[in-house]
């Protein structure tokens, strides 16, 4: 009984295990394509072996134009829009998990609400709005838009986190003299560190794939970040070069693959979860 | 076990209302305590209340105006214009159905069950290959929204890669982007959305006691059996909140199908976000285009809503 039962689970695990491997290679192609035609002097719309090896592509791509002006635009919006949320989350979150008030309840019921609204249906009406009030296509003006729409998830994780950390030590600083604030700084944060590099990480990447808000809101080809100027391979250069699309997206996605994976080892599956509802 | 809400939450997350214990305050001194320890929630409030409740207003205001980009000075209120204009085009009912369409095959049937497939395999997997189909599957996740819409237009184009490989089967190959668009951007959207549902089943099946399945298991039941009588009972929550969050992330997808095909060609993979952004802005009809908003945000809010009473949470 316990043999059959036993080799059955080892033909199991291998069916399971080719079963993967065929999902697998289908996700795969379509990454393949990026890396492969990145290197390809000659790359098409296919995935195929290189015509040799070169760095062409990532030579014509690294400039100031095409890339470095774009990336430290995204950089201004998505790090100005980041720390802007993390801070506002961090002494949001603060009197919600350390107080008892009977706002609380109605309040983080409404953030909860608002972490799930399509974000995407106001942004014709935010267009509409900015340009009343003279927002519209200023840096300041969309790292504000980015940091609202981001407030939400933030304060809900930044709470959740914060309920975690054992109240008796902060009692400890009050009686000692210590006020709201000062514990906050030096004891709660500090004890929820990787709960703040969670939410820090998270609003960073969600803002730095974002394309729809900075294409409604800036209008100057200057204030660009990555997310729309890669747009411009299609646009006016005539024909697409494969190759240096290629190049580029891969330059453009790996501060946020790199950051992903410092975050997700650091906390295991947990940041995955806490950190998707809007993808 | 929730997808959204890792809730930490131990007993300070339920409050009874007013300061429990303490004599009661003097009037006076506990309105100041409420607002000096209301304080830090200040700008938080400022910016949602500003930068997003005020837009989510304005867009219930000027959906019932007229108001247009261009040749107009004044806007005028019109009551249900907009809603009624919206019912009669047949462009806005090509846009609901092609959303629907879009929703149920990337999100109920792809995301979905691409991913509990996924997780129930990964279960019996080995170690090295659930971590690289894991690393696979995230990676495509991670990807910024534009990237992703890259990759899949060039796999689905015509002398791209999908073809490429059913000629090479000796099989009929056509134009994807062409003929059957909304097929390859929901696709594009499983491609891109199903780790997430795949993190969530993950998480739920290792949750259910191991005891359980192997006795089932011992008793005779098979595969199949199990998952439909055991294991799906068991993690019919994360179902539940998982097809939510699946729901409202589809509805909003906008970059992955402008960048794969415009929402082309003629309109035939149209949907709402990029009906509401044509209106808007090529044909200038912001009221217009307002309107169609503010009827996907009211769809948006009421499966919010419900996965506001799934996930049943103790604020």
């Amino acid at each position: 009984m316990a043999l059959t039962l036993t080799s059955r689970r080892k033909r199991h695990k291998l069916a399971a295990d080719a079963g993967l491997l065929v999902v697998a290679a289908a996700f795969c192609l379509p990454l393949a394509w990026v890396v492969l035609s990145a290197v390809d002097p000659d790359a098409n719309l296919q995935v195929k072996a290189p015509d040799g090896l070169t760095f062409d592509n990532f030579d014509a791509i690294l400039t100031q134009d095409i890339t470095f002006t774009p990336l430290l635009n995204s950089l201004i919006l998505c790090g100005g829009a980041t720390l802007l949320t993390v801070v506002c989350a961090a002494l949001a979150a603060y009197p919600l998990s350390r107080f008892r008030s009977r706002l609380n309840r109605p309040f983080l019921l409404t953030i909860l609400f608002a972490t799930s609204l399509p974000i995407t249906a106001i942004m014709v009406p935010v267009y509409a709005l900015f340009v009343q009030v003279d927002l519209i296509d200023t840096m300041q003006g969309t790292i504000f838009f980015f940091a609202a729409s981001q407030l939400p998830f933030a304060i809900w994780l930044m709470k959740n986190f914060m309920d975690g950390v054992p109240k008796e030590l902060e009692e400890a600083a009050w009686t000692d003299g210590a006020s709201s604030f000062q514990s906050l700084i030096r004891i709660v944060l500090p004890l929820m560190g990787p709960g703040v590099s969670v939410v820090t990480v998270f609003s960073f990447v969600m803002m730095w794939g974002n394309f729809f808000v900075p294409f409604m809101l800036l209008l100057t080809p200057d204030q660009m970040p990555a997310a729309v100027s890669i747009n411009e391979f299609f646009g006016n250069r005539g024909t697409v070069v494969y190759g240096q699309l290629a190049a580029f997206s891969i330059v453009y996605s790996t501060p946020v693959i790199l950051l992903y994976v410092l975050v997700a080892r650091r906390l295991g599956g947990g940041f995955a979860l806490g950190g998707a509802v809007k993808g | 076990m929730t997808a959204a809400a890792p809730h930490a939450g131990p007993e300070t997350a339920k409050s009874p209302p007013g300061p429990p214990g303490s004599p009661p305050a003097p009037p006076g001194n506990q309105l100041r305590r409420t607002l000096t320890r209301a304080l830090p929630v200040s700008p938080a409030l400022v910016l949602l209340v500003l930068f997003l409740a005020g837009p989510i207003a304005y867009c219930a205001y000027i959906a019932f105006t007229d108001l247009q980009l261009t040749g107009q000075a004044e806007s005028s209120f019109v009551g249900f214009e907009n809603f009624r204009k919206a019912f009669q085009d047949e462009a806005f009912l090509n846009a609901v159905w092609l959303t629907l369409v879009f929703t149920v095959l990337s999100s109920l049937v792809g995301q979905n069950t691409l991913g509990l497939a996924l997780a129930a395999l990964m279960q019996r997997a080995s170690k090295p290959v659930r971590t690289l189909v894991g690393g696979i599957v995230i990676t495509a996740w991670v990807l910024p929204e534009v990237v992703a819409g890259f990759l899949l237009y060039a796999f689905f184009r015509r002398e791209g890669t999908l073809n490429a490989i059913l000629d090479w089967l000796h099989l009929p190959s056509q134009n994807w982007l062409f003929t059957l668009p909304i097929l390859a951007v929901s696709f594009a959207n499983v491609w891109r959305g199903t780790a997430f549902s795949m993190l969530v089943y993950s998480a739920a099946l290792n949750e259910i006691p191991k005891e359980i399945t192997e006795a089932a298991e011992v008793d005779g039941a098979s595969g199949w059996r199990r998952m439909w009588h055991i294991t799906l009972p068991m993690i019919r929550r994360s179902i539940g909140t998982n097809l939510m969050l699946n729901t409202l992330q589809t509805l909003s997808v906008f970059g992955l199908i402008w960048v794969m095909t415009r929402g082309g060609p003629g309109g035939k993979s149209q949907t709402l976000p990029l009906f509401m952004y044509e209106q808007a802005f090529q044909n200038s009809l912001i009221g217009y285009g307002t309107a169609v908003a503010l009827l996907l945000l009211l769809v948006g809010s009421a499966f919010s809503l419900v996965y506001m009473r799934l996930l049943r949470t103790e604020v």
